[in-house]
């Protein structure tokens, strides 16, 4: 008697709402491949979406900490400093001749470990995570200039090799290996957060947290792995940049924070938290990346250019976000 | 019906609050296979009680046992493990994930770490059916209505093995088809042998389904009785602690003519007030000392009547005559100057700030009419609020506790005189009765009825039909966002006729005419 009545009061239409950010970006992502294939002949070099990897390949990495960060409803503005630190910190040890192998161990613990400090003060004192991952990047930022106030310049043979290292097909179209890394990371992101409990806590707490804690999720334990996902996923971004530059800059990735949000939300992920996908940032990125690409096949345009098109397109994005009402009351 | 040997025991329970005592030596049992309502007025100590026995508060003396061992949760997870599943008044999944994964969330089914999403989704379906539900398992649960999400939420409870479930007003936002099928299920539980808490404020339904009955009144246990042994109305007594005449004083409350109200310049007119996909254009007629009802079921627009005459959403046209003069109300500030304040239904996201003392919150919309320059003297700030406190009766009578330490009752009666400070000339009160007890309710009934004695304006918005045809002169009927009636409250006019006019909606009949 009822039972009919109850299934019937589905009240919204069954398309996958979800999905339908991502599916704009990947539109969004292929009429702009198809516009510079129409423009520009040497567009439709399939090398020139390799490059695209290859130029993006940390900021990819570093996009899908952020995912992480911001399915829970948070953000992380630290991560443009941690990268860098990340890379002085290499290249300073690197300099005073220390083994790679140790080089690698250490930076890649700098990053994870100051995340999961934020992380701590964020949960145990109930602090606005813009505020501390702010704080965050400043001390983040300092410590780079107090390494060194230039840069310093990576000599060692692990890091030149890996930076000269291709991997490509005969046609001679080419990978380099922080682009395999990069997918590696993309891979193991998406599974944590489809297939285990953690991945799906994080989407819980984005959704309701006060409703995760009464379903006795690990709510605090969750938040804190977050940003020390967060800093993990900058710190081997770090190292993917030191691989790309061979250096390390003090005021390299100034306002890559801001790059990666845009990333992230361009990618579907919803600001306010609990729904996006990993597969999402990646468009993001690659959509951030293929404009730069378009600018500097034109020629003409200024670099700035493309700050404007982020802009415009993360003013769309998030007003489509807003339209779909992707948050069910 | 029950066995001898309760499944769960509490005894000499005490628990307080900086400012409150919220309970006091409270001892409470629960048998298999009953369902026990826990009963008593908002700020009596149920939210309180449930929360120490599952954990979200410790106590700062009495025991607990389950099954005759003495437990004492750290948290609902811990209850939940051992078989005490709570469901609260406010349905507490996450809307974005779907209806498998809330039920299972915490707990998948996992193989080397990965959840098995296929078996999750059996489970679920096979969870929903055992409950007559026959949903899309993979939809997110918030594409349901609110009535199956609560369902969702007992499914989610009940899986755990649960041998106590607690469910805290389930009902107080459902429907009376979905109620029933509530109660099927509570009826199906019960048989299997599982002992449920039951917590609302609706007297009928304790009856239909309870068959014992706990009263607790101010932070103490008043007793345990069972149901058919227990008269509605000495429950009630019991729930208030005092004779029930109070009720009948409004009944008898001799109403004053429509007709001779509605002489003279009406305080607010308007006409031609809508917004697009809000509500419909409507007129209404306020006049001062006038009481209007404003009936309709959830979602016909009765809250959206509200907002535009408070100016809080802005109407697409039509016009306003305040005292016969040609105004505006397109702000929330300007309809404050002209005298109207609005008693939000959601008080919790709109009205109340939990944070602040209960002084501060009821000096905050006189405060913002003065300007923030002229700070009101802490002198007659204690003044205001002392009367205010007095008059409303508000528990604890304690103006510096913070609100968030008061019961809703007595929340709702904080921000009743928030704008009855203000001494305002058009009152509207969008359910200011909802979720509170009926000693609260008559409280705030009988005060609507001695503000407009006292000619100030009021614009009463209730889903009980008793209580609008109670305290109403004119009664504006709602239906699908639209205002399809206005009926003079006369002899003529009962709950059935209004009921009739909501459903059909067909014979307009305008009163101020």
């Amino acid at each position: 008697m009822t039972t009919g009545t109850l299934t019937a009061g589905r009240t919204r239409f069954r398309l996958p709402r979800k999905q339908i950010p991502v599916l704009a970006t990947l539109a969004l992502l292929l009429v702009m491949y198809g516009i510079g294939v129409s423009q520009y002949t040497a567009f439709s070099n399939v090398q020139v979406i390799f490059n695209v990897f290859i130029d993006n390949g940390f900021l990819l990495v570093v996009a899908v900490g952020m995912t992480f960060v911001i399915l829970t409803g948070g953000i992380d503005l630290s991560v443009g400093s941690v990268v860098a630190m990340t890379a002085m910190v290499s290249a300073a040890l690197l300099q005073d001749g220390m083994p790679a192998a140790l080089v690698l161990v250490i930076a890649l613990l700098i990053g994870p470990t100051l995340g999961l400090l934020m992380g701590c003060v964020i949960h145990f004192f109930e602090i606005q995570p813009f505020i501390v991952t702010l704080a965050g990047m400043f001390f983040a930022r300092g410590m780079c200039t107090f390494i060194s106030g230039a840069s310093i310049p990576i000599t060692d043979g692990f890091w030149t090799s890996m930076s000269q290292e291709r991997i490509g097909n005969p046609q001679g179209n080419f990978v380099s290996i922080s682009v395999l890394i990069a997918f590696v990371v993309v891979v193991i992101a998406a599974y944590t957060l489809a297939y285990t409990r953690l991945g799906r806590n994080v989407y819980a707490i984005g959704g309701n947290p006060q409703s995760a804690l009464l379903m006795g999720l690990p709510v605090g334990r969750t938040r804190i792995a977050v940003y020390t996902i967060s800093g993990l996923c900058s710190a081997i971004g770090g190292i993917l940049l030191s691989f790309y530059t061979l250096s390390g800059a003090p005021l390299i990735g100034v306002g890559m924070e801001l790059d990666v949000i845009a990333a992230v939300v361009i990618g579907g992920t919803v600001l306010t938290g609990g729904a996006g996908y990993v597969f999402g940032t990646v468009l993001g990125v690659l959509v951030l990346g293929v404009i730069q690409t378009l600018i500097t096949f034109d020629g003409s345009l200024n670099s700035w250019w493309t700050k404007i098109v982020i802009g415009g397109l993360l003013f769309a994005f998030i007003l489509l976000q807003r339209l779909i009402g992707i948050r069910y009351k | 019906m029950t066995d001898s040997r309760p499944v769960l025991t509490m005894t000499g329970i005490s628990k307080s609050f900086p400012g409150v005592r919220a309970l006091h030596d409270v001892n409470f049992r629960l048998f298999p296979g009953e369902v026990h309502a826990l009963m008593g007025e908002n700020g009596a100590g149920k939210s309180t009680l449930i929360k120490v026995l599952t954990g979200v508060y410790d106590t700062d003396a009495g025991a607990t046992t389950l099954d005759g061992e003495p437990v004492s949760f750290t948290g609902p997870m811990q209850a939940t493990a051992a078989g005490v599943s709570t469901v609260f008044q406010e349905v507490n999944l996450c809307t974005n994930l779907s209806v498998a994964e809330n039920i299972f969330i915490g707990r998948e089914p996992r193989v080397f770490g990965a959840v098995r999403w296929g078996e999750v989704r059996r489970r679920a379906r096979a969870l929903l059916a055992r409950l007559d539900l026959d949903l899309d398992v993979s939809a997110p649960l918030g594409s349901y209505s609110l009535a199956i999400q609560q369902m969702v939420a007992i499914a989610r409870a009940i899986d755990i093995k649960a041998r106590v479930l607690i469910l805290d007003e389930p009902t107080s936002s459902l429907d009376a088809s979905e109620v029933a099928q509530l109660f099927r299920i509570m009826r199906q539980l019960r048989d299997e042998g599982i002992a449920i808490l039951f917590v609302t404020h609706f007297l009928d339904q304790v009856y239909e389904i309870s068959d014992r009955i706990t009263v607790l009144r101010n932070g103490g246990l008043v007793g345990e009785y069972l149901t058919t042994e227990l008269p509605q109305l000495s429950l009630v007594e019991k729930m208030i602690g005092k004779e029930l005449d109070v009720l009948e004083g409004i009944e008898e409350h001799s109403r004053r003519d429509l007709a001779t109200l509605e002489e003279g310049t009406p305080l607010v007119a308007v006409s031609g007030f809508g917004r697009a996909g809000a509500v419909e254009p409507f007129s209404l007629t306020i006049h001062a000392g006038e009481v209007v009802g404003l009936a309709g079921l959830l979602g016909s627009g009765r809250t959206e009547v509200a907002r535009l005459l408070f100016g809080a959403d802005r109407t697409d046209g039509g016009q306003v005559a305040i005292d016969g003069a040609a105004s505006s109300l397109r702000t929330p500030a300007q309809a404050i100057d002209h005298g109207v304040g609005f008693c939000s239904e959601n008080r919790r996201a709109e009205g109340i700030v939990a944070d602040l003392s209960v002084r501060e919150n009821m000096i905050l919309a006189m405060q913002a009419a003065r300007g923030w320059l002229r700070p009101i003297p802490r002198r007659r700030q204690d003044e205001l609020v002392d009367k205010y406190v007095k008059a409303l009766n508000i528990r604890p009578a304690d103006p510096e506790v913070p609100v968030r330490n008061l019961s809703g009752g007595n929340q709702q009666k904080v921000l009743l005189a928030r704008w009855l400070i203000t001494e305002p000339r058009l009152l509207i009160l969008d359910e200011p009765t909802r979720g509170i007890d009926i000693g609260a309710k008559t409280e705030i009934q009988r005060l609507v009825t001695q503000l407009s004695d006292g000619g100030m304006a009021v614009l009463f918005i209730s889903a009980e039909l008793e209580e609008v045809l109670r305290l109403s002169h004119k009664v504006a009927v709602m239906r699908d966002r639209q205002m399809v009636a206005q009926l003079a409250n006369d002899e003529s006019l009962d709950a059935d006729r209004i009921m009739q006019t909501i459903a059909s909606g067909s014979h307009r009949e305008e009163a101020d005419r």
